[in-house]
């Protein structure tokens, strides 16, 4: 088996291969540490990477087999890990330069869950400092570049951890949502994306956004591999109060065909495509109804609010987390004349400006005598998207739309806050909803740029959604190759 | 008239109590007083970035086991982030409760005035970590630099609040001291100022005698023991009359009490207080308790002070005088009222028991480890020794601080050991055999009515026992001679 092998190969088949003694988990952890040898410089994907512990780990693996002990679902499997996740003893950073050397004491669940079953975290990629962007352009270190076409972004905040599986530098990585965060980024680098539902996959360890929004994901170049991921990360966490009991994702129930499932397009996101995503999107419905399903157009009147209603809400939930980069315990310290100025430079300097804005928005939302009319009028708001949304279902199985309004766009191209905030237009309202929503790229535009379908299900609903997924899939006669893999052609 | 004459106060009192939970209110770190600092710390009362909070059920159940003390109703509650900057505080918003809290509309009865005060509401919050400010000032401001210990980061607190229904600084000090018992008796607190456990700030305002209008509030931090609290209130209520009296306005603001100046100077003006930014915290789910976990905690709560106040006044007699009933107030607070009713069974008059528990026992356990258990039998036997007339007052004090000192001691080899042996009514006798002996004279004076001689005997038996003779036991056995002699 040869090193470019490797890295194209899936998650499953890695695991098996691993499992069977076909190959080592030495062996293809090798392979993808070349690729990123090869290609990071360019892709510019991890804010750390952990070569040497990757390599320790799966030679840890391999032992294990080697005792003919049992292993995981992921055994030898690389991860990439968005740089918002605690990882004991490695640096996380938020690619923020307020916590620029801050090394976690603990690990994040889903993290210990990942290795528990096998697989090896080979690095920490980039994102919008404090997941706060669309583009990756916001990391306080350097943007992530998209390795379909370098020129351009590769989405946000998760463009990291997007860029690294289309890069091939792993088949699988895990990302957070708060707005779109996996959805978008998965969209505009042509690798599946999740988004499932609030409360199935535990936040512990996630270095929070906004906490009743971000749910953590997983990356992957199949719907299959990413459906066996969340199948790893997902259920109870007695550390989080918010991941529910009794609720976890099965792989196996997500077979079986389409026909006869019942999807809607949603109205309210058909506004506002560009030209070659509007005709994926109808190519879409197309295949959708030539496998059996039943396609309809459907309103989901209250998601056109979501945009305004997201733009205060996480903002004030970040103004209250984003309290404790304060330079009084870890991280950036920058000393003034007393306590408050200490705060004032510390914070002053640490953070970004994209992140200070969102400071002062969500500071301002829950002001006094704004509340009502702002954080408040949010909350009902996004009541009313998460009954519009259930109204949807009880006629539909699964609803869709396109995942981004664009193809993945040039660097500095949206310089102006609100032109980038319309990015998430589409993914957003799952979020308010607390719905599951996904990803999976369809089409390529002209110039061979990707463009994702993404697939929306009611609550606990990620078979369905994976079902559909999978026959979006399988129709779709577009692959992404990294820009240097056709260019060799 | 003087000023004080001219102006009633109003007094509110927010009280926060730390409970005695085993561990902290979201995290499994020991809840414990004097640990090296900074070791009873974890990612998530660090506050560290990633850690998540998880509610103690415990901390929620004490909680309610306090509403249903103070005669609150329990309602569905809802979490809240208070947000303001403070290095103490690690995530620089604290979880408590705020227009949803557990526990609202209850009351107590003052013991001694019999005045009832309502609560408006209690709530439950994390405390914050502990800073010490070095350098003259003290405080944060002017300091050279701060030390904090986040050991009591995250612990759970209650935190009481008032109705503004105090007129005193004394009336202030009932509704503590009143409080704090309760508190104690429904085992969710130690109740002990002087570690902190409990903290006391205090609202207060005047007004002109003949107005309805509450005058303008001031808010006194600090209140760290029962002194305090009534110092700071008689000062702050006098300062703000002389204010008003003056035809000036008092300034809303929070004060802070500095004990040693035995005044209140400003923290912080109503222009400068923090606007909270309260929104519920999106970390953790409602508290919703179900009416049969509010009927099991009434169930189990057991006597309250109150109660058990009433069952011993019943046992002093119908208008116990007020030593009296401060008494039972100690005795209360110190849980020993099942020694006082155990002393009844054995012929142990209450006001004897009730005034060894109140004025010895209670003093020598005070400052004794938490888990101290007290001798109950020991002390009982000790207490019917006396009664009977065995161990006079003086050594029957001197036996219970060497019981309670003891809890393994013999008390029958102890009061041999200290001598009090010689005591008993028969040795007594013989003792006054002997002097009636040597003093013929003075035993036929006593004889003929002279009591006053009685001294002179119990002086003599003092002497030859070497201090050791029970004076009671000496005039018995003068008085039974006297009676035999004279039929």
């Amino acid at each position: 088996m040869s090193d470019a092998q490797f890295v194209e190969m899936s998650a499953v088949d890695i695991a098996a291969g691993v499992r069977s003694g076909a190959f080592s988990a030495v062996e293809v952890v090798t392979a993808h540490l070349k690729q990123i040898e090869s290609y990071d410089h360019e892709v510019k994907a991890f804010v750390t990477q952990m070569s040497d512990r990757a390599l320790e780990a799966a030679r840890a693996v391999d032992e294990k087999r080697a005792r003919g002990e049992e292993l995981g679902a992921l055994a030898g499997v690389p991860v990439a890990l968005k740089d918002n996740m605690a990882y004991r003893g490695v640096e996380t950073t938020c690619s923020s330069k307020i916590l620029r050397g801050w090394i976690p004491p603990y690990t994040a669940t889903v993290v210990e869950r990942l290795e528990a079953a096998g697989a090896i975290a080979i690095g920490k990629t980039n994102l919008d400092e404090f997941a706060m962007g669309s583009s990756t352009e916001n990391s306080a270190f350097f943007p992530t570049r998209n390795p379909i076409d370098l020129n351009r972004v590769p989405g946000g905040s998760s463009g990291g951890s997007a860029a690294s599986v289309a890069a091939r530098f792993a088949p699988i990585a895990i990302g957070s949502d708060t707005g779109g965060s996996i959805r978008q980024p998965a969209s505009l680098c042509g690798v599946v994306g999740v988004k499932p539902t609030y409360g199935l996959v535990s936040r512990y360890g996630l270095i929070a956004f906004a906490s009743s929004l971000d749910q953590i994901g997983p990356f992957a170049r199949s719907v299959e591999d990413s459906s066996l991921v969340l199948d790893v990360i997902s259920g109870h966490d007695e550390r989080d109060s918010t991941s529910l009991s009794g609720r976890s994702y099965d792989h196996q129930a997500s077979d079986g065909g389409i026909e006869g499932l019942r999807v809607g397009v949603i109205t309210e996101m058909m506004d506002g495509l560009s030209d070659s995503v509007n005709k994926a999107l109808a190519q879409a419905i197309e295949s959708l109804r030539s496998m059996g399903a039943l396609v309809d157009e459907v309103s989901v009147p209250a998601a056109k609010f979501g945009l305004t209603a997201y733009y205060l809400i996480a903002p004030a939930e970040a103004s209250s987390n984003l309290a404790r980069f304060d330079g009084v315990r870890y991280g950036l310290r920058v000393e003034g004349k007393d306590m408050n100025e200490t705060y004032e430079l510390t914070r002053g300097q640490g953070f970004g400006p994209e992140v200070k804005r969102r400071i002062m928005l969500g500071t301002y939302a829950l002001s006094a005598g704004y509340y009502d009319a702002l954080y408040g009028k949010a909350q009902k708001v996004r009541t009313l998207i998460a009954n519009d949304f259930d109204a949807a279902y009880s006629n539909y199985d699964v609803l869709i739309s396109a995942t981004s309004p664009t193809v993945a766009f040039e660097f500095n191209a949206k310089s102006d806050p609100l032109s980038m905030y319309m990015s998430d237009v589409c993914t957003i309202p799952s979020n308010l909803a607390g719905h599951p929503a996904m990803s999976v790229p369809f089409a390529g535009d002209e110039d061979g740029l990707p463009i994702g379908i993404q697939v929306l299900a009611p609550s606990f609903g990620e078979s369905v959604m994976f079902k559909v997924a999978s026959a979006l899939e399988a129709a779709a006669k577009y692959r992404a190759v990294p820009q240097w893999a056709s260019t060799e052609k | 008239m003087s000023l004080e004459d001219n102006y009633l106060i109003t007094v509110g009192l927010e009280v926060h109590t730390e409970l005695r939970t085993k561990t902290k209110l979201f995290c499994g770190c020991a809840n414990e007083f004097g640990a090296e600092p900074n070791t009873n710390t974890c990612p998530v009362c660090l506050g560290l970035p990633g850690s998540l909070p998880v509610v103690n059920r415990k901390a929620v159940e004490y909680a309610m086991r306090i509403g249903t003390a103070l005669n609150c109703e329990i309602k569905h509650s809802v979490f809240h982030r208070k947000n303001y900057f403070y290095p103490d505080m690690p995530k620089d918003y604290q979880v408590t409760q705020y227009d949803e809290p557990t526990c609202i509309n209850g009351y107590i009865e003052l013991p001694i005035t019999g005045k009832v005060v309502n609560i408006v509401r209690a709530h439950i919050e994390e405390d914050t970590g502990k800073s010490t400010h070095i350098g003259t000032s003290g405080r944060i401001t002017g300091a050279d630099y701060s030390l904090v210990d986040y050991n009591r980061s995250g612990i759970p607190l209650v935190e009481i609040v008032s109705a503004p229904d105090m007129v005193s600084g004394e009336e202030a000090r009932e509704y503590v001291s009143e409080l704090r018992s309760i508190l104690v008796a429904t085992g969710a607190t130690d109740g002990k100022m002087e570690e902190g456990s409990l903290r006391v700030d205090a609202n207060v305002s005047v007004r002109k005698v003949g107005t309805d209008e509450l005058g303008t509030r001031c808010e006194i931090k600090n209140l760290n023991s029962l002194r305090s609290l009534v110092r700071a209130i008689t000062y702050e209520a006098r300062r703000q009359m002389e204010i008003v009296d003056g035809g000036g306005k008092v300034t809303q603001e929070t004060r802070h009490w500095n004990e040693d100046l035995g005044r209140t100077s400003s923290l912080r003006s109503k222009e400068e207080a923090y606007d909270y930014r309260y929104f519920p915290e999106p970390d953790l789910s409602p508290l919703d308790p179900s009416v049969e976990e509010i009927e099991a905690i009434k169930a189990n709560l057991g006597a309250l002070p109150p109660k058990r106040r009433a069952a011993l006044v019943e046992l002093v007699g119908d208008s116990p005088s007020k030593s009296e009933i401060e008494q039972i107030q100690t005795v209360i607070n110190f849980d020993l009222d099942d020694l006082i009713f155990a002393g009844i069974e054995k012929g142990v008059p209450a006001k004897l028991s009730l005034a060894r528990c109140a004025n010895e026992v209670a003093g020598l356990i005070t400052g004794l480890d938490e888990s101290y258990l007290v001798p109950s039998e020991k002390l009982l036997e000790v207490l019917v020794k006396e009664s009977l007339g065995e161990l006079t007052p003086t050594q029957s004090k001197a036996v219970l601080a060497r019981v309670v000192a003891d809890r393994a001691i013999d008390v029958a080899a102890l009061i041999a050991e200290l001598g009090f042996v010689a005591s008993s009514s028969d040795e007594m006798d013989s003792l006054v055999g002997e002097i009636i002996a040597e003093s013929p004279s003075e035993w036929e004076r006593y004889l003929s009515g002279e009591d006053q001689l009685a001294g002179f005997f119990v002086g003599k038996a003092m002497k030859k026992s070497g201090g050791k003779a029970n004076g009671k036991l000496v005039s018995k056995s003068l008085n039974d001679r006297r009676s035999q002699i004279q039929g």
